[in-house]
């Protein structure tokens, strides 16, 4: 039986009371409440209002997002002026290809997933025999599952703190299967999505801005915005974009010995495989190169692969870093690796649905208490979403009613999104100063510019970033969106922007010819 | 798990503030519970009772009550738009379930619920609840100052961290609190300051220990940033009346400090004399918008729909400058929007059937059954621990618990003591030993030193309370004669 420490209760109470000498004062025992103050109009408040942007947390003013930043503000502006005065601007709607969502692009939801979710939020259904002509009788069957492993059949109810257990043993079983490596349901935390694990760790890793966490640049800005919220210090390593944005473990290094002569401590490596904003899928040889880099240099290895379902081109396919570490030999004693995965992206697109998970690998059991603590503080994550990671991780079998119209969906949504990055890849490629590399996985792709001179001192007259420029620019002749590549993080003195690959299929010819257009007039203003 | 020889993180280097947190309503006692729970699933008649009762969390769901027919109904439509192309639908669905889930489904981006909303929340999810609130209050509600979150808790910490600099940043809180506060002021590196609840006053406000405690803190260079309220309160029940309301208003307004106003519980009042009545109305009815900064936290899973596990809820931000509100917003986009099952969720608890509405028969019977159940089984539980010696319960007037006093033996504290355990913490485990009842001990909220607690809900199913009250009171009986002094 585990010790209930008085220490621990008794820090737990100082932490209320400011001075454990003090005697109370007895509440008073008045009938009627004191009445302390003259009216209102008398007194005027110490502040008015007392909260102004200066005495705010600074990390929260230092954080940024460009990916729902000033451009998408600006855009939502634009978008509001189209419905009150159509024809104001050269464009007729906004096209937002500034965030990795595609079911607000038309992309429809896997019909499986969706017939299961109907029945989970209301099971009644299961009990009436119209139901039978509503649903496919596989959707019927794993609802059915997945009530049996929810306490009380009742999904209204808070969860276990990592997630219902039964959703998180099919979870295990779905990264074995992938693996070929055995998953421990114990070792995932379900989460509103991959965000919020993302944030727990960063919180639990970072103490001080003496704490640095390498990023890749260009980086899916959670990262700066987290490790900034929390205090720490974001170490930087380049990816090299003349080679199709590869990774280095020359640059690792170097990054890594250059802060920690600065006095940084650097607890963790994150690696987005695939990439965003980048697009690149990591060869095996260079995800043992990272592995071995982690485990020889201490760092945890933090690495998102929410795109993991999303890889275009034959010649590479994905490999969970748990699943090299594992056919490295390396086990729980040798690293510490956190996979985080989502139900937002792959064919699945359930953005909304705010779903995910993280898997914990190489942590002591006191460290994955402090972790179970601080997710039990808010309870546990939305059961939609818990339910959903279950199904992308254990989808529709052969053999199963559903399996063949599953493996349509998923494939005409695949299909079509390695259609739609190759034609935008091509297209950027053809404008003039443009280069783009090749998205092999992921949703995005991120062109260089080379902005000429001019631009460069316009954007600076007008103090925005020469990319920030181009974006708005953009925006306001053809109404579509995309997100500057400062937003990201660059080498010094390169421009980029990521755009979406995500727009519907037949909008992308349009967009092209408009982005083209726009391009050709922009480079004619500011040409040298 | 093997033991790990040389961890990347020894425990001794994580963040400080993440050890330093805690949150007793899933601490030690609850841990424990599961693993016995565990063990009578493996050998069941290893204890003195068949099941464990969880008694320590505001879970309502998770024991028998059931979510409102017609929540769930708009729910299932909005998940699967393509029931509303079938014919057989209208034999499954009421007619105003359907229209409703049409009307939401227009809202949303891409009329999807897969679809990232905005990072406030569907616009027009946002309307409605605005709507509701102004029914409610009386009094208009801005769209653009309310911000959906996957539950009240998101919320919380958001303000907290927005106000939080140092350790220096102090936030009132009742005593006793319900331990997000707490844990969340931990995790953001801010100072509790806490305000005592008179217990013989049934846990009144008041207002003169208010300003001694925020004037006790100025004095020790705490610069006192926001004054959370819980109303009706958690742990204790209580429901503010007017006039204390208007008090904490002007207080609030004239030392410059943030209402953090948590109304989660306003749907679960149970005694006549009392009603549920909003910060905002207070707020409105006597001040101008720029006077007081308050922001008001609402969530779906309390009430009598208690949906917890759809994590739903929002904070109504009022009186707060437009670049300030510009900086929560860019926080709440790092996170991209909350889920959109919860934030449908609180536009319907915002906006339910209506008088001669279809659902609005089955509707009103649902919600009344269960919160007239919560009223009876809240009185029944407090005379329970009434009729206990060396017990005293306050009535629970609102929300979900009671919070009875254990006037425990000096023996039992000494026992306590020598088992390294707080009194109420070692009588909440043996109760556990003893009956598999679950409850928090009061020292997981707060309470005036020397005096000890217990929190329990009122949530078990209405058929089994007698069973636990008489448990209850032989276990009760039974550590009494052993520890007489």
């Amino acid at each position: 039986m585990r010790r209930f420490v008085a220490e621990k209760a008794k820090r737990a109470l100082s932490s209320y009371l400011l001075s454990s000498s003090r005697s109370l004062p007895s509440p008073s025992l008045t009938s009627s409440p004191l009445k302390f103050y003259s009216t209102a109009a008398a007194m005027a408040s110490k502040l008015n209002p007392p909260v102004t942007v200066d005495t705010l947390n600074p990390k929260v003013l230092k954080c940024e997002y460009a990916v729902r930043g000033e451009i998408v503000t600006h855009a939502q502006r634009l978008q509001e002026e189209l419905q009150t005065q159509p024809g104001s601007h050269p464009f007729d709607e906004i096209l937002y290809c500034n965030i990795g969502n595609p079911q607000s692009l038309a992309q429809q939801p896997i019909t499986f997933f969706r017939e299961v979710l109907a029945l989970t939020d209301h099971p009644a259904l299961l009990d009436k025999s119209e139901s039978a002509a509503l649903f496919s009788s596989d959707s019927i069957e794993r609802a059915w599952q997945i009530l049996d492993v929810i306490p009380g059949r009742a999904t209204g109810a808070y969860s276990h703190s990592q997630g219902v257990k039964g959703l998180r043993d099919a979870i295990a079983a779905g990264i074995a299967a992938r693996d070929g490596f055995p998953s421990n349901p114990d070792d995932i935390f379900l989460t509103d999505g991959a965000s919020p694990a993302v944030h727990m760790m960063m919180q639990l890793l970072i103490r001080t801005e003496n704490d640095g966490i390498l990023c890749p640049i260009p980086q899916y800005p959670l990262y700066s915005a987290s490790i900034a919220l929390h205090g720490g210090s974001l170490v930087p390593y380049y990816l090299d974009e003349g080679t199709g944005w590869g990774l280095e473990i020359s640059e690792l290094k170097k990054q890594l010995e250059e802060a920690r002569s600065k006095g940084i401590t650097v607890r963790a490596l994150v690696v987005i495989n695939p990439g965003n904003p980048t697009g690149q899928v990591l060869a095996e040889e260079n995800q043992r190169q990272i592995v071995e880099f982690c485990k020889k240099e201490g760092l945890v290895l933090l690495a998102d692969e929410v795109y993991q379902e999303n890889i275009y081109v034959d010649d590479k396919s994905f490999n969970s870093f748990k699943k090299i570490a594992r056919s490295m030999g390396y086990g729980e004693d040798d690293l510490a690796v956190v996979s985080f995965q989502s139900v937002s992206k792959g064919y699945y697109g359930e953005c909304g649905k705010r779903g995910g998970y993280m898997e914990i690998t190489g942590f002591s059991a006191d460290v994955r208490e402090q972790i179970y603590k601080v997710a039990s503080v808010n309870l546990c994550s939305n059961i939609s979403g818990q339910i959903l990671a279950s199904l992308v991780m254990n989808p529709p079998k052969v053999g199963d009613e559903s399996y063949e119209s599953y493996m349509a969906e998923k494939d005409g949504i695949l299909q079509s999104l390695a259609r739609r990055a190759q034609a935008l890849e091509e297209a950027f490629n053809s404008m003039e100063g443009v280069t783009c590399n090749k998205a092999e996985g992921a949703m995005y792709l991120f062109p260089r510019i080379h902005l000429p001179q001019k631009a460069i001192d316009a954007a600076k007259a007008v103090n925005k970033a020469p990319d920030a420029f181009y974006a708005q620019r953009l925006l306001e002749a053809t109404g579509i969106v995309v997100v500057p590549g400062s937003g990201f993080g660059q080498v010094p003195g390169t421009w980029h922007f990521r755009c979406t690959i995500l727009p519907q299929e037949d909008k992308i010819p349009g967009i092209i010819s408009h982005f083209k257009a726009f391009h050709e007039s922009f480079m004619s203003e500011y040409r040298d | 798990m093997s033991f790990i020889k040389t961890p990347a993180v020894p425990v001794e280097s994580i963040n400080p503030k993440v050890k330093d947190c805690e949150y007793a309503v899933r601490g030690e006692i609850f841990n424990h519970a599961q693993r016995l729970q565990e063990e009578l699933e493996k050998n069941p008649g290893s204890r003195p009772f068949d099941e464990i009762i969880y008694y320590n969390l505001g879970n309502p769901q998770a024991l028998g009550q059931k979510p409102i027919t017609f929540f769930r109904q708009v729910l299932a439509l909005c998940e699967y738009p393509a029931l509303l192309d079938s014919d057989e639908t209208h034999k499954l669905f009421s007619s105003d379930a359907i229209s409703r889930a049409k009307k939401i489904l227009s809202t949303l981006t891409g009329k999807s619920t897969g679809a990232y909303s905005h990072s406030k929340g569907v616009k027009g999810l946002r309307e409605m609840i605005a709507d509701g609130i102004a029914l409610r209050d009386g009094y208009p509600a801005n769209p653009e100052d309310i911000f959906l979150t996957d539950g009240a808790s998101a919320a919380v910490h958001m303000i907290l961290q927005l106000l939080i600099r140092s350790e220096n940043d102090g936030i009132l809180c009742p005593i006793p609190q319900y331990p997000l506060y707490s844990a969340a002021i931990t995790l953001h590196g801010g100072t509790l300051v806490p305000y005592y609840l008179s217990e013989a006053n049934n846990w009144g406000l008041e207002v003169f220990e208010l300003k001694g405690r925020l004037d006790w803190a100025r004095e020790n260079g705490i610069s006192v940033k926001a004054m959370v309220v819980i109303n009706p309160g958690n742990p204790t029940g209580q429901v503010l009346s007017e006039s204390n309301q208007q008090e904490i208003v002007e207080l609030c307004r004239k030392e410059g400090l943030v209402l953090l106003a948590d109304e989660v519980y306003q749907d679960n009042v149970y005694v006549k004399d009392k009603k549920f009545i909003s910060f905002k109305r207070i707020i409105r009815s006597g001040y101008r918008e720029d006077e007081i900064s308050m922001v008001s936290f609402q969530s779906i899973s309390k009430g009598y729909y208690g949906e917890c596990g759809k994590r739903g809820g929002y904070m109504e931000l009022c009186g707060f400058r437009e670049d300030v509100k510009d900086q929560i917003y860019k926080v709440a986009s790092v996170n991209l929007c909350s889920n959109t099952s919860g934030q449908i969720l609180a536009s319907l608890i915002m906006n339910p059937p209506k008088p001669g509405e279809e659902s609005h028969k089955l509707f009103f019977s649902e919600k009344e059954a269960i919160l007239s159940s919560l009223g009876r089984r809240a009185k029944a539980l407090e005379d329970a621990f009434n009729s206990m010696e060396g017990v005293s319960c306050q009535k629970a007037e609102g929300a979900m618990y009671l919070f009875p006093r254990i006037k425990l033996p000096n023996k039992a504290i000494e026992a306590a003591k020598k088992a390294s355990m707080v009194p109420d913490a070692f009588y909440a485990l043996r109760l556990l030993d003893a009956t598999g009842l679950v409850l928090v001990p009061g020292s997981g909220f707060g309470q005036v030193p020397g005096t000890w607690h217990v929190r329990t809900t009122i949530l078990p199913d209405e058929s089994k309370i007698p069973a636990i009250v008489s448990r209850l009171k032989a276990f009760h009986e039974s550590f009494m004669s052993e520890f007489q002094d």
